[in-house]
Parts: C-alpha cells; structure tokens; sequence
C-alpha cells in the first residue's frame, strides 16, 4: 500500500453543505413534503412519587390532538426497557418502562405522550395532563443514597444495584509494610454532555411496504434498528434507521432507548402518518442521561523516593434512577485508577448505587476523568508530603517503554483483562514539561500536570462495504454515524489509499442502516479504530478483486500489480494497466449492455476464458464488504501541563497556558485530531470550573437553562497548545488508537492541581467555581 | 418581510417565533435552534444586517424587514462566502449544528470590524456557543475571513 492520504491534513469533505446551511439534522426532516405530526412527552415534576391517576380526558377532547398515550395504551407498556449491557455483578438492575404508570423516580421521567396537528398544540395539550401524584422521600446525593436513608426501589436493599472488588497483588500486607500511608476523599459530582443539538425522533410507516423508516438523532442507529424490529416484531430489512446530521452526541445519544425512541415509531404506524418529535433544552437537562457523580476513598502506601506500594480505592458511583447501561462506569474508573502508573498492589471496589436522579450513561470520558483526579490527586498528595516535585513523584512511577503488553491486573469493559498495548509515558511527561516552559510572573500562579490512560476502541466489531463504480468513482459506507467527527474524510483517506484514488474520488456514507445495516456505535473514542480498520480491509479487498481481474485480462501475474492514480497497472510499466472504471464494468458480466462502458463486459465482447462468466466463489461488482473485530482494546495516552492565576479576591480563573502532548497511534488526520482534542479541553475546562448540575435536596434542577448553567464561550476557554508523539498500536494494520474523548480525561486534575498551587488550600472536589473557591479560601 | 431578498407574507399563527417561520414555514432550515431561550446563538441571523437571534423575536416582529439566513450568503452552485470559506479552511466545524449561527455572527462582526484584534474576534463570537471545536479554530476562521474578505 502506498500511504498517500493517510497522516494529511486533508481538508473535510462535510463542510460544503453544513456551511450552506444544507445540513440535514433529525428535526429539519421532511420527506416529500410529507408534514409530520408533533408530539410532546409529559414528564414528572417530582424525583420520587407514586401515581395515584393520569387523566387525560381533556388533553384527548383538545381540537388539533391526534392522539395521547399512557402506559395503558401501549402493548409495551408494562414491559420494563432493556438493561443493555448486563453484568454478574449488577444483581439489581433496574431499567424504567417506556411511560411510568406505578411510580416516578427522577424528574423529567415520561408519564405521557401527546400527538398533535403542531408542537404548540401538543404542548397546550400536556398542560391539560392532570397526573395525581403523591410525593415519596427522595435521595438526591451518593452518600445519602449509600448511607441507604431512604430507597429509591423497594426491592434494592441499601440502594445497591451492583458490587464488585478486584485485586492485583495483596494490598492489605503491602500497605501495612510502606513505610508511608496516607488516607484521601475524593468528590465528583454529576455533568452534562449538552451537546448543541438536543435529540430528535422522526417516524413513518410505509402500510403498502411493510417498513417503517426513524431518522434519530442517535450514536447508535444499528442498535435502533435491532431493537425495534425486535419490538415490533419485524424482520430487520423491514426497518431502515438513519442517523442523518446529528449535531452532538458526547456520550448521551448512544443510550438506547430513550422513550420516545420507541413511542414515534409505535406512533407513526399505528397512525398511518409521520410523526416527529424535537426535544427542547429544558426537558433534555433531565430527560438525557447524566454522568460523574462519584465518591472515593483511597489510601496510598509509598517508599521515601515517592514510589506507590500499595492503593486501595473504595468508590461509590451515582447510578441515578436506573441502571440501563449496566454498570460500565464504574468498571472503567476502576480499570483506569492506575493509568500509566505501576501500582504493584492494587484492590477497588465500587458500589453502583440508585438515586432519584437522571439515571446515568457515559459521557465523553465516560468514568476517566474521575479516576485521573483520584490517581494524580493522590500523586500530588504524595509528592506534598515528601517535599518533591510533582512530576519527580510522576517519572519515579510511570511505565516505562520496554514492559509493554502491560498487564494491570483487573477487568476491562468489554470482558477482556486490560492490558496496555504500546505507549512511551516517560516521553509524553518530558515532553509537556519541555513545551510547558517557565513559570510566568506574579502572584497566585499555579503550575498543574496530569497524565492518562485512555482504553480505546473496544469491540465487538464494525464493518464496510466500498464499491467502485463504472464511472470510477467510490462510494463506502459503515453503520457508525458520525456527530462531526468527519468519517467522511477520514474514511475516504484509508479507502483512497488503498485503492490508488484521490480522497475527492470517494464518497461516504455512514450511519444509514440502508447502505450498511449491521455495526454497534460511535462511543468510547472506538470509530477510527473499528470502522476504520473495516474500511482498510474492505478497500483492500476491493483491491485484490481488481489486481485478479486484470491479471486475468492481460495475463500477467495478480502479485506484478499495483493501484496507482486510479488505475490497475503493471509494477513499472504504467502504461501496461487498466482504469479502475473498467474494471468495475469487468467485474460484472452482463447480458445488456446498459451504457458507463457496459458494452466491455456483454458475452461477445468480453475475452473469453474457460468456465462460466462467474467462477465458483466470485461475486459480480468491483465491491467488498470487509469486517474489524479488535483482539483487545488499544491504549491512547497523553499528559497535559498548564499555569493559570487566580484573582484573590474574584476567585476569577485564567489559564496562562494550557499545553497537551497527546498519542493515539498513527494518526489519520491531524486537522481532525487536533480538532478533536482542542473540543474536549474545552468540554473539561466546562466541567471543572463553569457547569454545574445544582440538584436541591428534593432533586429538582435548579438551573435547567443555559443560563443558569455556564457553557464556556469562547471568552473562557484559552489557546490550547498540541503536540503529539506516536507509538502505533501493535493490535491493528493501520496502528491507530482512538482520540476522541482523549481530550477531556485529565483537565480537572490539572485545573485541581494548579489552582492547589495557586491558592495554597487543598481541593478535593469537582466541579469548582469562585463561589466554592471563595468558600474554601475562607478561615474555618 | 423580506428573506434573503424574496419577500413572503407574514405567518398564520402570530405566535411563531421567526426562528420557527423561517426552519417550517420557508423551510429554511439552515437556521438551527439550539436552546429557545437566545443563550447559544445557533438562530443567530441578520436583521437589516445586524445578528439577531430568530428565538427571540416573533415572525410577525420581522415585518418591514430585511432578513438574511445562512442559505442567503451564497447561492448553490457557487463559491461559498468568505466567513463560510475560512470556516472551511480552519476546520472552524465539526458537527455543524453551530456552525450557520456563527457563520452569521462573524459576518456582521467584520462588517463592524473588518481589521478585528484578538480581543473583538472573541468578543464578536461571545454570544455563541460550541460544544465541538473548544472555539481554536473558529478564531482562526475568524481572522482567515478578514484576510479573505479584502482579496
């Protein structure tokens, strides 16, 4: 293969059209001027409440409604959704039903679903929804939740959904045997993905072909697809899903299934219309999941010279109302405690527990960022008692080059043990020192540093067709949508590659479960390693199809071939070939010549060779479908560096300087990496010292709108200096590892560690703001 | 009102807010709506040349008026708009759904401020917000598109 496109800063392909204003997101749907039906979903005002009644007498009697559904009205409706991902040790999950008919347990929790001519008149309609409610305690916080004070589901004893302990090595002796000991707390609280485009459904059902098409704002339309053909008991060809535009996702959009994921549907077909349903701002603040809360307590035992003997890290995480993700999160803050640090004994254990909050599902970062602020935190500490420098305390521990495959010692979250593939940690820390330079000037300047680990794309598989057409061109397609990450170009690099076209030449189609309906999502920074290697075996396939059709028409050797500037030729001899465009008419025999050159492949025209025109085992098409299914996941990695000053008397942060040098392998495209890292920066900057979810204890939202709940503008988020360096990953042809949440993991350890410095006074918690500054700058 | 030169009549429902007139009643649904309540300036459009955010206004508001959306800046078919074309140079987007609203913002900041400094171009995108790109490279767009502007 000859690596042309690969590692360019190939410009995207997507931009036209998003910049004309011809994106197509789920809301701007509107096939052939079909007019969609509105719908809205009333939801419970209250965290925890038994319904008494639901009365929708007068939102059914309200001119302009079409219809309005409670769980009576559903077939499905006393059936609970799916735990998606289900675990041993998650001995009490609980999944909600579509439409709650018994008891609310978060606010925002569907009770009803209103059909209606227009939006405003299904919204006047919910307001006629009379619900009798009658209010049970709440349990907001994941103290109180584990303390059990009250339950959030009678039959979960302690409000426990799942429990799990591991051990590397024997923690309890080598703790007793370090010659220093030190106890920790550690405190995260929930965040938000927000992503701009808040999530959408659009439906029809076709009665004269048996299909039933959704457009979704979705990560995952495959999985969509599965399910509800499942539901409604469909064959999967029946049922077409389509992640078109999708402004966003972060995380929330790859759980499954939301309710109205299942009600647009069920509603468009038992309606014979179209039926859409838009979410707004407010009601995604608690409808969408959540994630972050989490309460650690660690103890750490360490040698004189700094170096870690022993950590035992105890942790509760905030599953919110439900567990339909299973318990993911927290298996990944436990498997990702260490990060790139050898930790020669090492027991976590974690329990999941339910409160009367949005239930929780990963958000970019999903369980990392948490456990970078408990590891380097607990460095930092480390590093205060013995009176050495922090990034000592960090070079005395880290792994190094030569010990990879690194073993840590516990479960990864896709069954696998987690072991470490490749990685230079000691580079990546010299490195962001080097490029992080000296201390600026004056007063209340902190310096922060945090290094991580990222598990990165996990299985179980993704899968490609590509194609090339009689006119020269190729299209491809995977099922994994993307929500601006520019598959689109990045596909279109490892295909051109390894076809010989230039990337213009290619055109992409992902998440459209009619172009390739079978894949898992885009979650957990996984698309370029699965559904990029998928399209590099399906492309090479392509390419091997070519080279033997050809070597069949000039009788030379398959091997003597290459695919350069779109043609089929002779190694050296390039003017001993064949356009790829005439190869595809070849790789079709065909009885009716039908134009593009077709008249090549008819049965007097095309060379003869022995045999019928297909041989046993071709298939006609210059095409492939080619499949990834990873070994085990790969290990990005990266440390950022940064100063920032602090106003003693505002509290106001500045960051003076934020550096990251970053390793996802062999990079595909750097615009888009670094693109990619400048967005998570941002995100965590956001969740660190701006965003924060204010629950009361009645577990209502307090600050349900943008402003009230403080995204960075621009004005907030500095200049983010990248670097990279590059260990391929050994588990892949093309040597990638993910890179998409990469960015978000260690900033609130690095904001925590500086603002530490900056201020002189501990901080344990996340998020923080000048308010909390304020509070804990206060003499007690 | 006028939209992107062409005049329509005023909406049925004289509860619409413009943002909802132009995406389902034009059809224009390069305008987005990311919050209804004018804090992430993804409606943003111009009003006789000004940014405003369409969420925030009834349609019926906008009679006498000139309104340009995101579809007006270029015609199909030909070269995109100087802030859409340093946009696309600066991989100033990622999923778009910010993108028209800013686009807008940035035209009627280097109308106001063709030769902007570091500190206009962030305060011209503040009313703005972007989950995706951390805002880098749309400061880079920004400068890029005075650049391009004056070729």
């Amino acid at each position: 293969m000859t690596t042309r496109w690969f590692g360019e800063r190939v410009q995207r392909v997507e931009d036209d059209r998003l910049l004309r204003g011809h994106g197509r997101f789920t809301d701007d749907i509107n096939e052939n001027g079909e007019r969609a039906l509105e719908s809205v979903l009333v939801r419970s005002p209250f965290a925890h409440a038994r319904i008494r009644s639901i009365d929708v007498i007068a939102a059914r009697a309200m001119p302009g409604v079409v219809a309005v559904f409670t769980a009576a009205d559903l077939p499905f409706g006393h059936t609970d959704l799916p735990i998606l991902i289900p675990h041993p040790n998650l001995t009490h999950g609980r999944t909600q039903r579509c439409l709650a008919s018994e008891v609310v347990r978060y606010v925002g929790e569907a009770v009803a679903f209103i059909v209606a001519e227009s939006r405003s008149i299904a919204e006047d309609a919910a307001e006629l929804v009379q619900v009798d409610y009658e209010l049970l305690p709440v349990v907001i916080t994941p103290e109180s939740a584990a303390r059990a004070d009250h339950l959030v589901h009678d039959d979960v004893p302690g409000n426990v959904a799942a429990e799990m302990i591991q051990e590397a090595g024997a923690v309890q002796s080598a703790l007793a045997a370090s010659p220093h000991r030190k106890r920790l707390h550690f405190r995260f609280e929930r965040g938000a993905a927000s992503p701009m485009e808040a999530r959408a459904v659009w439906a029809r059902w076709s009665t004269a072909e048996h299909r039933l098409t959704v457009y979704d704002s979705t990560q995952s339309p495959t999985s969509i697809r599965g399910g509800l053909a499942v539901l409604f008991g469909l064959p999967e060809s029946n049922v077409d899903v389509i992640a078109p535009d999708v402004g966003g996702g972060f995380g929330p959009k790859i759980m499954l299934f939301y309710p109205d994921e299942l009600l647009v549907p069920f509603a468009a077909m038992k309606l014979g219309r179209p039926v859409k349903w838009t979410e707004d701002r407010q009601e995604h603040f608690t409808a969408v999941n959540q994630e972050r809360g989490q309460v650690h307590e660690v103890e750490v035992g360490y040698d004189s010279d700094g170096k870690l003997l022993a950590l035992d890290v105890d942790f509760v995480h905030d599953a919110g109302a439900y567990t339909p993700y299973g318990i993911i999160l927290p298996i990944i803050t436990a498997a990702q405690v260490p990060g790139p640090y050898r930790v020669p004994n090492y027991r976590v254990r974690f329990r999941d527990v339910y409160t009367n909050a949005t239930p929780t599902s990963p958000y970019r970062g999903a369980g990392r960022p948490h456990a970078c602020f408990v590891m380097e935190r607990t460095l930092d500490a480390v590093a205060a008692e013995l009176g050495l420098e922090r990034a000592e305390v960090r070079r005395r521990n880290l792994i190094q080059p030569d010990q990879f495959p690194y073993e840590v010692g516990v479960a990864w979250q896709d069954g696998n043990r987690v072991v470490y593939d490749s990685g230079n940690y000691p580079a990546l820390l010299e490195k962001a020192l080097t490029n992080l330079g000296p201390r600026p000037a004056g007063d209340q300047v902190g310096m922060g540093l945090g290094m991580y680990v990222e598990g990165t794309g996990v299985g179980p598989y993704e899968g490609a067709h590509v194609q090339v057409l009689v006119s020269g061109k190729v299209v491809a397609a995977t099922g994994i949508p993307s929500q601006g990450q520019a598959h689109a170009t990045v596909w279109a690099q490892i295909v051109a590659d390894q076809l010989g076209v230039d990337v213009a030449d290619v055109e992409v189609t992902s998440g459209d479960t009619r172009r390739f309906p079978w894949g898992v999502g885009t979650f957990a920074s996984r698309g370029a390693v699965t559904a990029g290697n998928a399209m590099a075996v399906a492309a090479g396939m392509v390419a091997e199809k070519a080279k033997h059709i050809v070597a069949d028409h000039l009788e030379v050797d398959a091997a003597d071939l290459e695919l350069v500037g779109g043609k089929v030729q002779v190694k050296g001899s390039p003017d001993r070939g064949m356009p790829l465009a005439a190869v595809a008419v070849l790789a079709n025999p065909v009885r009716y010549a039908f134009g593009g050159g077709s008249e090549a492949a008819t049965q007097f025209t095309a060379r003869a060779r022995p045999g019928p025109p297909l041989h046993e085992g071709e298939q006609p098409g210059l095409e492939a479908t080619g499949y990834y299914s990873p070994p085990g996941s790969t290990w990005a990695a990266g440390c950022h560096a940064a100063y920032v000053r602090v106003d003693p008397k505002t509290f106001r942060l500045e960051i003076l300087k934020y550096v990251v040098i970053h390793d996802c392998g062999r990079v595909i495209n750097p615009l888009v990496v670094e693109g990619q890292i400048e967005g998570g920066v941002a995100q965590g900057i956001g969740g660190a010292f701006y965003e924060r979810l204010a629950y009361d204890d009645e577990g209502q939202l307090r600050n349900a709108s943008f402003m009230e709940f403080l995204m960075p503008y621009a004005t907030e988020i500095p200049t983010i200096e990248i670097d990279h360096i590059e260990t391929p990953s050994p588990l892949n042809p093309l040597g990638i590892k993910g890179a998409g949440e990469a960015g978000v993991i260690p900033v609130g350890a690095v904001l925590a560690s500086a603002i530490e410095e900056a201020l002189g006074i501990p901080i344990t918690e996340m998020p923080l703001s000048p308010l909390k500054l304020f509070e804990l700058s206060r003499p007690s | 009102m006028k939209v992107n030169g062409a005049v329509h009549p005023p909406p049925v429902d004289p509860r619409r807010l413009l943002s909802d007139h132009l995406r389902h009643d034009l059809g224009l649904t390069g305008t987005h709506v990311g919050c209804e309540h004018g804090v992430c300036g993804c409606c943003t459009v111009l009003l006789d040349g000004a940014p405003v955010r369409s969420c925030l206004m009834l349609a019926v508001q906008a009679e006498g008026h000139d309104v340009t959306t995101i579809e007006g800046l270029a015609a199909d078919g030909e070269a995109l708009h100087p802030v859409q074309q340093a946009f696309h140079e600066c991989h100033g987007l990622q999923c778009g759904f910010c993108t028209p609203g800013f686009v807008m913002s940035v035209v009627g900041l280097l109308e106001q401020h063709p030769n902007p400094t570091a500190e206009q171009v962030d305060e011209g995108i503040s009313g703005n917000l972007c989950r995706c790109t951390g805002y880098a490279s749309i400061r880079r767009a920004v400068v890029r598109a005075a650049e391009l502007s004056k070729q």
